[in-house]
Parts: C-alpha cells; structure tokens; sequence
C-alpha cells in the first residue's frame, strides 16, 4: 500500500497523479539517491540507514554482482574483480588514461559492435567478460534504482543524473547510456555545481555569480556560476582529478607512521586500519582541539598519536594552498574579482574540514553556505530539478533550469561561409530550422557539414559532422527546397536532419558538439572571434560576393550557348567579354569590384533576359488559339 | 470526537516542519475526487483559518476544517514503515472500502 506524503498547504496532488522522481549522484568514491519526499528534499538511506553508496563494484563468482560497502570488502582479496572510480573512466579510451592510478585493471579497446560501446572506448576486463565503464556504473546504478524504488513504493517515472560540469559529450553520453541499461528514464543530466546551487535555491533569485567548491574523496572542482533570468551559465571550472579528502587522510597517516618511528612499510592491510584511524582522526578534528590516532594491530598490538589540529592544519598546508590555488585561477579565467561572487557553496564530505572553511572566509570577505549536508547537497539539488521535471512541482513554481550551448552550431554554405542556425548562449532544449537549396542545375545530393563556433568562415569553425542527402530529384539550380533541423536536447545533444520538402527525401545525423572541446578551447574561440569579428566581415562578403558572381557567370554562360541567336554578333562579344571579366575579378580578393561587375552584368544582360522570356512564351503559345488557351 | 497522531507521526511531522523551516502544524483534510469517490488531504499548515477546529496531539498542532471533519472524526494519523518503504497513514473509522493504493477511500 502507498504511504500518504505531506504536501504544501493547497498542493495536495489529485490521487494517482504524484510521479515519482529521482536525482541521483553518481560519484567517484560515493553516490546517492534523493527523492521529494513530505515537500522536503531528501537522501534516501538503505535499511542500515545509510545514504552514500560507495561506488564500487564487485564481480563475483557464479555471476554474482555486489555493488556498495559489500563489494568493498572484495578489494584487496580481488582487486581486479572489484571495480573502485570507475567514473574516471566513463566516455574514455584506453589512450586516455595517463595515470598510474588506473593501472590497477586490465583493459581493452571496445570494437563497437555492441549497442552500449562506442568504437575506442576502454573495457575493463573481469571475471563477467570484458565490461565497460558505463555497464559498470549501470550496475551502481541499478542498485540505486531499487533503493529508491522500494522506499518510494514504485516505479520510478524518470531521474536526473549530476555530472561535473567538465565532463564533454562523450561521457555524457556515456552516463546516459549507463542509466539506459539500468533501465531509468533520465529526464536530463545536470551539472553538478548546479545542483548544489538548487538544493540553495540559488536558482530562485534572479541573477547572482556563485563560487561552488567540491572536495571529495578523491576529486577536487571548483566551478564559477552565473545566474541570469532562470539560466545558469558556466563561467569556469577548474580542479583536480587526484585530489581529495583521501590525500589529507594520507597526510595524518605518514605524520602517525613517523611518529610511531616505524621502518617497514605496513601490510596492505596494516595501511588500510591506519588510513581508516587517521580519517577518524581527521573527523574529530572539525570540533575538537586534539584528537587520537588509534590503530589495533591485533594480537594484542596497538598504537595511538596524538594530533593537534594546529598540527593537522600545519601537514596539510599544501593541500589546502593547492585547493586556493584553483580557486584563484578560476576567478582569472571568469575575470572576475573575489568580491563579485555573492556566495560561495561547500560541496563534499571534506569540506568539513575548518581550515577549508576559515580559507575560504578569508579570500571572500564572508564565510561560505553550509547549511546543507556537503555530502548530499548535490544529489538533493538534482531531486529537486528531478521533482520539477516530471510535473509534480506546484504550477507558478517554473524554476526550470536552463542551460546554454556555449558555442554557435551552424552549417556550411557555398564559399565556405558558415550559416549559423543557433547562436551561442541559446538555452537548451532548442530546435531550429531553415531553407536551403541546390546551387546547380539538376543537383542531386547535398553535402550538410555542421560546424561550431563564431567565425565566419568555415575553416576557422570546428568541423561536427558532415553527412550527405541524396535522392534530391533534379531541378534547376535553387528550385529544391531542403529544409535542415537542428535539435539541441536538454543534455547538450545535438541532432541534425535534412529534408527535400518535396520528395520528403531525408538524412539525418546525430552528433556530439563539445565533444572533446575543453573549456579552455571554448574561450579561445570566442576570443578569437570577438577579436577577428572585422577581418570576418570582410572575408564573409568577400566569399558572398564571389558566391553570386559565380552563379551569374555560370546562368549566363549557359544561356549565351543556348540562345547565341538571339543576339548579334556584337551584342554576344560584349556579354561574353563582361562575363569572363566578372569572372576574372571573382579569383581576386577585392569584394566591391566583384559587386560592381556582377551588378554591371546583370544590367547589360537585361536586353538579353528580356528576349529569352519572350521567346519562351511564343514557344509556349505556338500552334494554340486563345480559345485552347482559355 | 478528536482526531489524533501517533506518536511516531507526531515526530516525523515534528521533523518535517523543522526541515522545511516553517509551519504551525499539519492540515488534513478531505476531498472529493479519487477513484473511490473521497481522497485525504495532508498538507503542511502555515497559518489558522478562523473556521478551523484546532486538535494538538504530542506536542504537534493538527487543523481541520468543519465539513472535512464530520468525514475525518476520531481519525488517527500514523507513520508507518514496511521495509524502505514510509509515510502517513489514516486510520479513520468511517472508511468503508479503499482503493488498492490507500490514496482514495468511501465513508
């Protein structure tokens, strides 16, 4: 039987309305589920009441999978059975991978056959076959899925998936894909520095730039949002992928090891109790002055140390300074000032720690929000945009977040111009459409090559796709009408289609339009198109100008072969003569001298056009009276 | 006759309100739609309504309005739990039959 909820005063949903919804956080070290619940966001815990999952998988024998704290427990007996951050490999090839961290698994390279693996993609091999990152989150996945699906009492409607807002297309793509095999419906991805600035309801003020900082486990980012009118815009982001919470854990663990004086190394698991002593440590530190690292080494066995948090702070200095520093660079690459960002959001378990918080107070004048759970906050920011996605949020409360494509994505044109269809910094979901046609008479196939950027040219644009329609039925030059679509979905996705409105011949291309594209790479762009905006005007019209002129010569050229004998001698020695002049001038760059001889052109062939239109009626009307003809 | 929490749902409205930061108690109500003809109503309560029969049960103050009230007399809310499952639950003593899903009921 379904349990009823408290909801807002007047809010009671008719019976059988309520969808239920999910924001999941689908963490390196950890993730979560969190679902509306009594009005309220909340993390939904599992029967021994705790809400992180450690992301972790276990491939068993007899095809037995554990995900969680469970498949922990496997690590060190099975370590290439057990898969730990395997985030870090989502959407990646095994050429990716530079650090020695990952070098702990055997991989191989996807050879695209199947319906989940792009060609060149890592697979990670184990005991249940060659998997890949996104079978292996599917399975983090699924064990949340059922989480959420028994505390909630039902199927799950759809999910919002939080992913860093680094990640480019390709591992959001495969994050989708990972969520399809588990068998959610994602109603969108959503960066998370943006979640964590809806479970503040950042997004409810109309505008505001805010600083999220997220130390994790093992992953540092820090990202600088802008709020304007519902939409949040990326500034910057920086981070470290091999920083976190683990490395200050670490750091207390050498200070009690050399404290101790010892001189072996520890056993794998001897490291292990000292690492899970020195985070204890590490914990109590946030409210107390010293605390004890203590590890039983059994047998009897067992070593405590003191730690000061003066101390603490002292070891773990350049960890810290190395957060700062990121924090530093992200406010250049934003130009902004520390005084422009009107609030700064504490993400992750190890942002508890007091010097973190006593840093950021310093750089910002004004101590950070952290009212919320760090550790959820940004799983809860997901159940609510989750909650409003699939309708159950209160009408007027349309604080949908949008965000922006951060490039132009437009298609070549003849001259190698590009026709941008969405300009950057349109919200997304978005879908365009616009009128092209054939260039030559009886043109048959198209190619559409879609392009991102702001310049004007498309050699200065970087290329997406290029894909063909065919089947166009023969007609003279510009007759066709070809009809192209552009559709950026919710994620970032972009697909194209082509169609001949007539035949309804039609193509289409699905194509990923960061991909690959760093933010760093994103403001090169921008820059250069801002600085180059003059030099792209001029060569725009200069590649519009010789466009025309080319199809005037190429009409007239044929038309001066068809009908010569409407013309006399003289009168075709002159056209033929403006035309290969027009086209002389087209080869040169001078754009107004080729406009100048094309407008020279047409006038002169005026006469000309004029007798072939009245030829072609006669021929039309021989041999009919007006009777027939009425 | 009064209506009534329990004292485990007493606490987690308790909790609730304190979650969500604001709120003066819980609004049940009743109304006329559902596939069973009546559907409860459990909203947060923000402020008093002068028609309002004011019941406080375990600390925690419990509105309803006159005419939901002749449906909801001698009602007890509770929480219940079934395994991850949770959530209110009435127990109203005029229900005669309810729908599978518990959301919509007949008197």
């Amino acid at each position: 039987m379904a349990f009823l909820q408290i909801s807002e005063p007047n809010e009671s949903p008719e019976p059988h309305t309520r969808r239920l919804a999910v924001g999941i956080d689908l963490g390196t070290t950890n993730s979560l589920v969190a679902s509306i619940r009594n009005a309220v966001p909340e993390c939904l815990p599992d029967a021994a009441g705790v809400t992180m999952l450690p992301s972790v998988v276990h491939y068993g024998e007899r095809g037995v999978v554990t995900v969680g704290a469970e498949a922990i427990t496997h690590r060190s007996e099975d370590a290439l059975n057990t898969i730990t951050s395997v985030k870090r490999f989502m959407g990646r090839s095994v050429a990716d991978l530079r650090d020695e961290a990952s070098a702990r698994y055997s991989f191989t390279t996807a050879s695209g056959d199947g319906a989940f693996t792009n060609k060149g993609t890592l697979k990670i091999n184990t005991r249940h076959g060659a998997m890949s990152p996104m079978e292996v989150s599917a399975d983090i996945l699924r064990s949340l899925k059922e989480r959420a699906e028994q505390s909630l009492g039902g199927p799950l409607y759809g999910v919002v998936i939080t992913v860093p807002a680094y990640f480019d297309d390709a591992q959001r793509q495969a994050t989708k894909d990972a969520a399809k095999l588990a068998g959610l419906n994602v109603l969108r991805l959503l960066n998370e520095p943006t979640a964590a600035a809806v479970a503040y309801g950042l997004e409810q003020k109309t505008e505001g730039t805010y600083l999220i900082y997220d130390l994790g486990g093992g992953t540092f980012d820090v990202s600088i949002l802008r709020l304007t009118r519902g939409v949040f815009e990326v500034l910057a982001t920086a981070g470290d992928t091999h920083l976190g919470g683990d490395d200050f854990d670490a750091l207390l663990a050498k200070y009690a090891f050399d404290t101790w004086a010892l001189t072996r190394a520890l056993s794998p698991a001897g490291q292990a109790n000292l690492n899970a002593a020195s985070r204890v440590a590490k914990e109590a530190l946030t409210t107390a002055d010293v605390a004890q690292i203590k590890v039983d080494w059994g047998c009897g066995f067992a070593s405590t140390a003191d730690v000061t948090r003066e101390k603490f702070i002292e070891l773990t200095q350049p960890l810290l300074d190395r957060t700062m520093s990121a924090v530093k660079r992200t406010l250049r690459d934003a130009k902004l000032k520390a005084d422009a960002i009107d609030g700064v959001v504490l993400v992750g378990g190890a942002t508890r720690m007091l010097q973190v918080r006593a840093a950021l107070t310093a750089h910002f004048g004004k101590p950070p929000l952290d009212t919320m759970n760090p550790d959820e906050v940004v799983a809860l920011g997901a159940a609510i945009q989750a909650d409003q996605l699939a309708g159950n949020a209160k009408a007027g409360d349309d604080h949908l977040l949008l965000d922006v494509i951060p490039l132009s994505l437009g298609l070549e044109t003849m001259g190698g111009l590009v026709e941008k269809i969405i300009p950057r910094n349109s919200t997304i979901p978005v879908a365009k459409a616009q009128e092209f046609t054939t260039f030559k008479d009886g043109q048959t196939a198209m190619v559409l090559h879609v392009v991102q950027g702001e310049r004007e040219l498309v050699s200065d644009c970087r290329s997406l796709a290029r894909f063909e329609l065919r089947g166009i039925p023969s007609m003279v030059a510009g007759a066709a009408r070809i009809r192209v679509t552009f559709q950026v979905d919710a994620d970032g996705l972009l697909a194209v289609s082509a169609e001949e409105t007539s035949t309804h011949v039609r193509a289409e291309v699905a194509v990923k339009p960061s991909y690959g594209l760093a933010d760093g790479e994103i403001a090169t762009m921008l820059q250069s198109a801002f600085a180059s905006a003059n030099t792209d005007m001029q060569a725009r019209a200069l590649a519009e100008a010789r466009v025309d002129a080319q199809a005037l010569v190429e009409a007239l050229t044929k038309a001066l072969n068809v009908d010569r004998m409407l013309l006399s001698d003289a009168e075709h020695v002159a056209l033929a003569l403006q035309v290969a002049h027009l086209k002389q001038l087209a080869t040169a760059g001078d754009h107004r001298a080729i406009v100048r001889a094309s407008e020279a052109l047409n006038i002169a062939s005026t006469e000309f056009a004029g007798r072939r239109m009245d030829r072609a009626v006669r021929e039309a009307l021989t041999g009919k009276n007006i009777e027939k003809m009425v | 006759m009064p209506v009534t929490l329990t004292q485990a749902a007493a606490n987690h409205i308790d909790k609730y309100i304190a979650k969500r930061g604001k709120g003066i108690g819980i609004r049940l109500g009743v109304k006329t739609t559902g596939c069973s003809g009546l559907a409860y109503k459990l909203e947060y309560a923000d402020e008093s309504q002068p028609e309002d029969m004011v019941f406080e049960s375990h600390g925690t103050k419990v509105l309803i309005d006159p005419k939901s009230h002749a449906v909801l007399d001698g009602t007890e809310l509770d929480f219940q739990r079934e395994g991850l499952n949770e959530g209110f639950k009435f127990n109203n003593p005029h229900e005669k039959a309810r729908c599978g899903c518990g959301e919509s009921f007949t008197v």
